[in-house]
């Protein structure tokens, strides 16, 4: 589903944010991206949502090689990639169901289809009843599950969370990452970058590890039920 | 390992996705435009939901559409007062002096049976003289004078298709051979210098529009602009989950188009108000030239020209601020470092 090979990632002559990383994730597998600040996490998420372009190397997401693809065709591969941030960046002038909703209007979705699958999205994370809410009023956590919703409503094979967990005390942290295990159990593949390393450590998942931009462990599947290629 | 049902599952998902993915085209096109609606209510919504700032932005359209399209009726009505004098064209032709009256009389018959003559009168230099002496008051002067110093004269009113300059000056080229024909005098002159003056009016008005549309365009441009800052989380967001460019410039190109169809309205109005304020000199003004002279409004496909031109102007300066800045708001920044 996502390969890196031999990446790297330079912003100035300088700065490398990223030193030949190569890994490869499978569908379906849920791994962690973890490093100090500033290792590389979010460069590595950036370069997969096609935000940054790669100094060296070819980064694959489902069969595509991004490294030249065309500023055109970013919104497509976009589509096929759920993101989730720290701040979870929801809108406030509209209700839960109109933010989780954003994805699937882009696409260009029916009306009747959206309401549908809005719902389904909300339903997956608890929130079905508080559709018609603006996300101010929900506590951080709620927020937290409506950026998710967001993120999965259209059903994207990837799934990218960034931080997740950063502003969750460690019960919502739990039930947050239950909810990423979920989603790869039906194929989901989900990459989750965290320096919570307690919780990284109690999924017991594969877990990919920078450190000033190298990949110094994770690169290659160690762990049981990640299903190799 | 659990393979088995996990890999259904995926299976399942996978088929689903495709499923969804492969909507048909009938139903993309539906929901196309069932989005361009709702772009285009939600627009107009939020435009509603600042009234005084929407109201100011039209007003300043309105003025600025206002000002060229009333001088540009004022030109037209002008241009067809000039057309309709146009018909008024005369040519005086006057014999030489030692021409007999019996001459003269020929002369006119000649000339009148010229196709392009629909009117002569042959004034005689009795009657000339006669004329002259009520209308001069240099009676006394002239009877100092041994003889009649005024010679034969000929009235000739072209016909109707003749009343441009380029024929009336064949026909007194015509007229200029012929012989005892002393000289041929045309009162085009001031007809001339009036199409003059309103040629070059039009070129006034029409740079003067030009300006008032490139004033619109900026206004429009720097309006959407802020409301491209207002939105940015939103920009952000659906840039995120894959928002091509046309879907994000979409609402802002709706927003200029608004604004200049309320533009357009004021516009309409303050024409409307001008041309009653006007009116009223205007008549007073043509009354005294005795002319049929009147300011026109705008006709129905003026009207509709007007806003349309109006509408294309917003969507333009909206476009304007769209390429300068919407590409500005990438995503890339919202990961954080």
């Amino acid at each position: 589903m996502i390969e890196f090979r031999q990446v790297t990632k330079r912003y100035d002559s300088d700065h490398t944010a990223l030193r030949q990383v190569n890994f490869h994730l499978s569908r379906g597998e849920l791994a962690f991206l973890t490093g100090h600040s500033g290792a590389g996490k979010s460069t590595l998420l950036k370069l997969l949502m096609v935000m940054e372009r790669p100094s060296a190397g070819e980064v694959v997401v489902g069969g595509q090689l991004l490294n030249r693809l065309p500023r055109r065709q970013i919104p497509y591969i976009r589509r096929h990639i759920g993101v989730v941030f720290q701040n979870h960046h929801l809108l406030f002038d509209r209700t839960v169901f109109d933010n989780v909703a954003m994805p699937l209007e882009v696409m260009g979705v029916s009306p009747r289809d959206v309401g549908r699958r809005v719902r389904a999205a909300l339903d997956k994370v608890g929130l079905l009843r508080k559709e018609k809410m603006n996300p101010l009023q929900l506590s951080g956590g709620e927020q937290q599950r409506v950026g998710i919703a967001r993120a999965v409503v259209n059903k994207p094979p990837l799934l990218l969370a960034d931080e997740p967990t950063g502003n969750l005390d460690p019960q919502l942290s739990a039930d947050i990452m239950n909810l990423f295990a979920r989603f790869s159990q039906v194929g989901v593949t989900v990459l989750i970058a965290s320096h919570d390393l307690a919780l990284v450590k109690e999924m017991g998942r594969r877990t990919l590890t920078l450190d000033h931009g190298s990949l110094v462990a994770g690169g290659t599947p160690s762990q049981g039920g990640s299903g190799g290629r | 390992m659990a393979v088995d049902p996990s890999s259904r599952s995926r299976k399942q998902d996978a088929a689903r996705g495709a499923r969804v993915s492969r909507s048909p085209w009938s139903e993309q096109t539906g929901s196309w435009f069932i989005h361009h609606r709702k772009v285009a209510r939600d627009s107009a919504e939020r435009m509603w939901r600042t009234p005084v700032a929407s109201l100011m932005t039209w007003t300043v359209m309105g003025v600025a559409l206002a000002l060229p399209v009333i001088l540009l009726l004022l030109l037209t009505s002008l241009q067809g007062v000039s057309a309709g004098w146009e018909s008024s064209v005369r040519v005086t032709a006057y014999m030489e002096l030692g021409a007999s009256i019996e001459q003269a009389r020929e002369l006119a018959r000649e000339i009148g049976a010229d196709g392009r003559v629909a009117e002569l009168e042959l004034i005689d230099r009795e009657r000339a003289l006669a004329e002259f002496r009520a209308s001069s008051g240099l009676d006394e002067a002239l009877d100092y004078l041994d003889e009649n110093p005024l010679p034969h004269t000929l009235l000739i009113t072209p016909v109707e298709a003749v009343r441009t300059a380029e024929s009336v000056a064949g026909l007194v080229a015509f007229i200029e051979g012929v012989d005892s024909i002393e000289r041929v005098q045309v009162d085009l002159g001031w007809l001339q210098r009036l199409n003059a003056m309103t040629d070059l009016l039009a070129r006034a008005v029409w740079a003067l529009a030009l300006l008032l549309a490139a004033a619109v365009v900026l206004v429009i441009g720097n309006t959407v602009r802020l409301s491209i800052e207002n939105r940015r989380d939103e920009i952000l967001v659906t840039k995120l989950v894959g928002g091509t460019d046309g879907f994000v410039r979409r609402p802002f190109l709706y927003t200029g188009a608004w604004f200049g169809l309320g533009g357009g309205l004021v516009a309409l109005i303050l024409l409307q108000l001008s041309l009653w304020w006007l009116s009223g000199p205007i008549e007073r003004l043509a009354g005294l030239y005795r002319s049929d002279f009147s300011l026109n409004g705008l006709g129905i496909d003026g009207v509709l020209a007007l806003i349309i031109i109006a509408m294309l102007l917003g969507w333009l300066g909206a476009w304007v601020a769209v390429k300068r800045h919407l590409d500005d708001i990438e995503p890339g920044e919202i990961a954080g470092g």
